[in-house]
């Protein structure tokens, strides 16, 4: 049967079909929809962890128990699990386990474009990597076979454009027969003491040259001969740009990465007159390729930045282009945080304290938008609480109080906590804030630890993170209203001012939380057009439900305008207006 | 079948549906016969973003992208935003386009304007052009928020997929009881 899947419900499919029992993740764009999609699959108990090193460890342990893992993350994911990644290279695994890591050229939704491939490498992991969806459910498959044929774990590489793009996928049934799992002790090979892992370090370096001696003869590493003044080796969403931009090329087309199937490259580089490498981001091909005394043309004409496309590949290769018309200039269309959205009231106030807030990474980064402007440092997941403890031990007394850590639920529950206790323990002036809107909501709405459910939507224990911070020792703790402006600034402005370290907990649900009971949609508000004055002030929270009328006659004054359709009642600009025009419909 | 891949633009913004306009579109060219590449942005789309989704059809599709200046056809749904897309059409594409304005933060705020003459600029560019009130003839059909299948009715007049394939695919993917309400949106949109 034949389906449209994206690359991500292809994988969840893929580690359907081989047999997979247990998949875990920390949400993050673009690899989050692989779990969202596991879960449709009863025999694969599919969970969030708290965050990537635990997915990891939590894949491992289901391997060694020996069942088949898959663990899914982002290419920034790798960073907060790349300890117990380097060891698992040396113990291998049980079960099969394949870390499907999705990388973001171009940044459409991340800090940074790492290239993941160099983490198979470091690592010393097998990795593949998919160019469409049906191959996403291949290689997914294959991964887990070759996992256990090499005793390996093996990454598969995707990015947005595999991720999130659809093709055509044939479906096949879950195979049958596998092991079933159960307890078997193997310290020489599962406990990695120095004496264990000098043991298994040359035996990982065997098995990787063996591997790349069987990746020649694999039929995912795939040479195309065609026009033989051309050769171009290139692999996943590379390929397809290849084909689409240079049809008549020869083309080497990589399905595993790493280690490279060096006899094939050898191979084929000697059937063609010139070699290109055609790859996204670092020249990982090209570097090995280059080593191995083949004369390749690649980042001197491939952008080293940002994703590939028809068009950066034509003028790569000095083709014309289709002359488009030329680009209108037009006001931007920034992303915003929602109407209703409970962090608004909080940069308002911080704004308006002229705090230096340090930030992380939710929903609430949106804070550096205008014209709310109250973020100062976005780095990494969970940086926020040890940056400001850091900022605090070098600027002046004065200076220590403007100091405000901002970080959400989920980002507090994943790398956050480690700071908080830092920062109580050495003893920093600054205050945190926790933003719990109840939800992981960047990535669409995932449940963590704090929000009483889980990925399965069964009901789990939920942290409570006003004692979950007691029990770190910090003293001062605030819950409040956040949609209260008088109150969210006090108590900010009473905790900055306090030389010892403060945390204050907002208590607002995500305005997009369909679960019932959780966000109550108030009384929508409307302006009285009588009473406005047009003096701007409700325009300063940057609500998208609030609209600037200028005057029909051309005059100067204008007015504000509330639209019932996108209003939720949050009741932020009431507070803001000093003419009293705003009011709830009830 | 020939060798030519058909390229369709979807531009608006984040919030609108055309992650689901999108996939009915896919879903009827697979039932077609044809091979089909779809791709779009989704990070940021909820928070109110430009979304741009690119479908590609034919015997074989490489790119999940539509190459640049390549567009046969721009489907609108906002205004502004397939302004902002008409790079990606070739030269002689089609454009039909949803007659909506949805202001930015900067125009919210009172900062700028909404452009003025979209619609006139976006036909003399495009002469191959047809401006739809999505929103009316939803209401005609049954409902407002059936707004997107109009328009892809309209669209589905310009390209080689049967009706069959387009009813088949909205059976598929539409819930069963926006359906009827749904076919009739289409049917509108076609005959428009």
């Amino acid at each position: 049967m034949k389906e449209i899947l994206s690359g991500n419900e292809a994988i969840a499919r893929g580690a359907f079909e081989a047999g997979c029992l247990v998949a875990c993740a920390y949400p993050g764009t673009p690899s989050t929809e692989i779990l969202e999609n596991t879960i449709k699959y009863k025999e694969i108990d599919s969970s969030w962890a708290p965050n990537e090193k635990v997915a990891l460890e939590v894949a491992i342990g289901a391997s060694f128990g020996g069942g088949r893992a898959l663990c899914t993350m982002k290419h920034v994911g790798v960073n907060v699990a790349a300890d117990p990644l380097f060891t698992l290279a040396y113990t291998g695994v049980r079960g099969g386990l394949v870390l499907v890591v999705a990388d973001d050229p171009e940044m459409h939704s991340s800090q940074n474009e790492q290239d993941s491939r160099n983490y198979s490498k470091f690592a010393k992991v097998p990795m593949l990597e998919p160019s469409d969806s049906q191959e996403c459910k291949e290689f997914t498959r294959l991964a887990f076979e070759l996992s256990e044929q090499y005793d390996m774990p093996v990454m598969l590489k995707s990015c947005t454009r595999i991720s999130h793009g659809k093709s055509i996928v044939e479906l096949e049934e879950r195979v049958s027969g596998l092991p079933a799992p159960k307890l078997e002790k193997n310290p020489a090979k599962l406990v990695m003491l120095p004496g264990n892992a000098r043991v298994r370090h040359p035996l990982v370096e065997e098995s990787l040259q063996k591997l790349s001696h069987a990746g020649s003869k694999m039929a995912i590493n795939r040479s195309e001969l065609r026009d033989r003044s051309i050769g171009i080796i290139t692999a996943g969403v590379s390929y397809q740009y290849v084909r689409e931009v240079l049809p008549n090329a020869s083309t080497l087309k990589l399905g595993m990465v790493n280690p490279l199937p060096y006899d094939l490259i050898r191979e084929f580089a000697a059937q063609v007159e010139k070699v290109y490498v055609v790859e996204e981001l670092d020249p990982f091909i090209e570097l090995q390729v280059r080593a191995m005394g083949i004369n390749a043309v690649g980042k001197e004409i491939i952008p080293l930045c940002g994703e590939l496309t028809p068009g950066r590949l034509r003028s790569a290769f000095g083709l014309p282009q289709t002359t488009p018309v030329p680009a209108e200039k037009l006001p931007g269309r920034p992303p915003n945080m929602c109407p209703g959205c409970p962090h608004r009231g909080v940069f308002f106030a911080l704004n308006q304290l002229k705090a230096y807030v340090t930030g992380d990474i939710g929903c609430y980064t949106l804070g550096f938008m205008p014209p709310l402007s109250a973020m100062d440092t976005c780095v990494c997941m969970g940086a926020s609480i040890g940056m400001a403890t850091g900022v605090t031990k070098v600027v002046a007394d004065q200076e220590k109080k403007k100091v405000v850590a901002v970080i959400g639920d989920s980002t507090f529950l994943h790398t956050g906590i480690n700071g908080l206790m830092d920062m109580v323990y050495n003893q920093s002036p600054a205050t945190v804030v926790i933003l719990d809107n109840s939800i992981t909501a960047m990535t669409g709405r995932q449940d963590n630890p704090a929000s009483g459910f889980t990925l399965m939507d069964a009901p789990a224990p939920a942290i409570n993170i006003p004692l979950l911070c007691t029990s770190l020792g910090v003293k001062n703790i605030r819950v409040i209203n956040p949609l209260d402006l008088e109150e969210t600034k006090r108590v900010l402005a009473e905790e900055m001012e306090r030389p010892e370290t403060s945390v204050i907990i907002t208590n607002k649900p995500c305005v997009l939380i369909k679960r019932e009971g959780v966000f109550q949609k108030g009384p929508v508000y409307a302006i009285e057009d009588d009473t406005c004055t047009g003096c701007r002030a409700c325009l300063k929270i940057g609500c998208p439900a609030i609209e600037w009328r200028p005057a029909a006659d051309g005059g100067k004054k204008g007015k504000a305008y509330i639209d019932p359709l996108l209003c939720t009642g949050c009741d932020v600009c009431r507070q803001l207006c000093k003419f009293d025009a705003i009011g709830s419909k009830k | 079948m020939s060798e030519q891949i058909t390229n369709v633009l979807m531009a608006g913004v984040g919030g609108q549906g055309i992650l689901l306009a999108s996939e009915i579109l896919s879903e009827a060219a697979m039932l077609a016969g044809f091979d089909v590449k779809k791709s779009e942005i989704h990070g940021m789309s909820q928070r109110g973003g430009c979304v741009v989704s690119h479908v590609r059809y034919g015997r074989q599709v490489f790119s999940p992208i539509v190459p640049e200046g390549e567009g046969d056809i721009l489907f609108g749904f906002e205004l502004m935003e397939t302004c902002r897309s008409l790079p990606l059409l070739k030269p002689g594409g089609a454009v039909v386009v949803n007659d909506l304005r949805i202001l930015p933060p900067s125009v919210l705020m009172g900062q700028e304007p909404y452009p003025d003459g979209l619609v006139e600029r976006i036909k003399a560019r495009f002469p191959d052009f047809q401006l739809l009130d999505g929103q009316h003839v939803a209401e005609q059909a049954g409902n407002v928020r059936a707004a997107n299948t109009v328009l892809l009715g309209a669209v589905s007049k310009r390209l080689n997929i049967a009706e069959q394939f387009w009813m088949r695919a909205l059976e598929k993917m539409v819930p069963p009881k926006a359906l009827d309400v749904n076919r009739k949106a289409f049917q509108l949109g076609r005959e428009s």
